[in-house]
């Protein structure tokens, strides 16, 4: 088994399905952050069999976790500070999310609009549906990641 | 600063107001003739849409204001390739309000999000078309004295017309309102209007033949089956005429239905209806007029 050590300051990302580590690192722009990431692709899951993590060493404001939500409401969230977990994170689904995903709606004006956010809003808590705020086309699993 | 976006934007007390200011004007056009005078308001119609435009053109002059625009894209800056945002950036500096129509869905948001003067949804491709149903509703409680308590027939294509969906979903908030839908299979009601209206326990029914539903109606609300939703001729050809109100039919009706239709007809109202004094889509577009004149009024107002 493969040991990445302890972290300061900042995040664990745990139970994450097995091989979506760089997307999650994608959505959260760590390519941005001048940071220390670890990447820990199939370790194992008791409950899962398999999962990702990752391990985060930043301040602790700098992330925007909303959109985790959005992608894998499984995720756990551990919150590090002195090398010590002191919070959970519960993730609540973002009411909009912004430039996450696309609208593949060809009538909608943001396929000709330039410039222009892809800006989606929770229709629906309890279906966890997101629909084109300025369409209203709802958002689909088929849809694309933005990238 | 107010836009209007959607029917749903007002709440059914707004509306009230609204169509109380649009029941003045029609009683008192007088009163108004000069309520915005030195005041402009510019049509950006990305597509050709006659009726709209004029009749915000012509709610505008009643108003005693001037009108600018232009009624399709290939007179505007779009055909250079001019955003929606920097368009009406310039608008703008230009007018004092703005109805926008555009064949691409939300565009008149974004315009909305830009602006600095009122935006209104003058129809957004398959999406909204907030005024027609504005149109409708204020018809409606003209006609009928208020808006409930009423059993409504939808015919025609429920599948891909906007104004029923829309009318639909503004009706909902009004009691005891009873829906009759009535098409074809290949063009009934989306599954989602339906759940919604399972979900609210509003009474609706289905039905196919029209004759069948005549008697219970106080309202009935006919639609155009659209070339242009198609992808194929021939299921066009065999829906399009599917549905003729005629005057046999309007004999199972009672004496106090009214026939709407958001205009423009073709096959589906047979033109001896039209002396039927329950035929009531051209007061319709009479009362088109009043309620943007009303829009108009109250969205300068709140700038």
């Amino acid at each position: 088994m493969l040991n990445v050590g302890k972290i300061e300051e900042g995040f664990v990302l745990d139970h994450i399905k097995a091989g979506r580590s760089l997307d999650i690192y994608e959505h959260l722009q760590l390519d941005k952050l001048d940071c220390t990431v670890a990447i820990i692709k199939n370790a194992r899951s008791g409950k899962m069999g398999k999962k990702d993590i990752l391990k985060v060493e930043c301040d602790i404001d700098m992330l925007d976790l909303d959109v985790l939500a959005f992608i894998d409401h499984n995720i756990t969230v551990n919150v590090i500070k002195n090398g010590d977990i002191v919070e959970k994170k519960v993730l609540v689904l973002p009411a909009q999310i912004k430039n996450v995903i696309r609208c593949h709606n060809p009538r909608c004006i943001t396929s000709i609009e330039q410039e222009l956010p892809h800006i989606f809003y929770l229709a629906d808590a309890e279906k966890e549906s997101y629909r084109c705020k300025y369409c209203e086309e709802k958002y689909t699993e088929t849809a694309k990641i933005n990238r | 600063m107010r836009h209007l976006m959607s029917p749903l934007d007002f709440t059914p007390k707004e509306l009230d107001q609204l169509f109380d200011l649009a029941n003045d004007i029609e009683r008192s056009p007088s009163k108004y003739a000069h309520a915005c005078d030195g005041k402009i308001l510019a049509t950006c119609f990305y597509e050709p849409s006659t009726r709209t435009r004029l009749s915000f053109e012509s709610a505008m002059i009643r108003l005693g204001g001037r009108v600018i625009g232009f009624s399709d894209a290939a007179s505007s800056s779009a055909s250079k390739g001019e955003s929606v945002s920097d368009t009406i950036r310039i608008i703008s500096c230009y007018a004092d309000i703005c109805a926008m129509r555009h064949p691409k869905e939300g565009a008149p948001m974004v315009a909305a999000e830009k602006s600095g003067i009122p935006v209104i949804n003058a129809g957004d491709g398959g999406h909204q078309h907030p005024t027609q149903t504005l149109t409708d509703l204020l018809t409606i409680r003209s006609l009928k004295g208020s808006l409930g308590n009423f059993t409504i027939g939808l015919c025609g294509d429920l599948k891909f017309g906007r104004t029923v969906h829309s009318l639909i979903n503004a009706l909902v908030r009004y009691d005891n309102i009873r829906f009759l839908f009535i098409s074809p299979e290949e063009l009934k009601c989306p599954d989602y209007i339906t759940e919604m209206l399972r979900e609210k326990g509003i009474s609706y029914s289905e039905v196919i033949r029209l004759e069948d539903v005549m008697p219970e109606l106080d309202l009935l609300y006919m639609t155009r089956v659209q070339k242009e939703r198609f992808f194929n001729e021939e299921d066009y050809i065999r829906l399009k005429d599917f549905y003729i109100l005629d005057t046999a039919k309007m004999e199972l009706a009672g004496r106090d239905m009214l026939v709407l239709h958001p205009l423009p007809r073709v096959n589906e109202i047979s033109v001896e209806v039209d002396a039927d004094p329950r035929a009531a889509y051209f007061r319709q577009a009479q009362y088109g007029v009043y309620v943007r004149m009303a829009l108009i009024l109250t969205l300068l107002e709140s700038v």
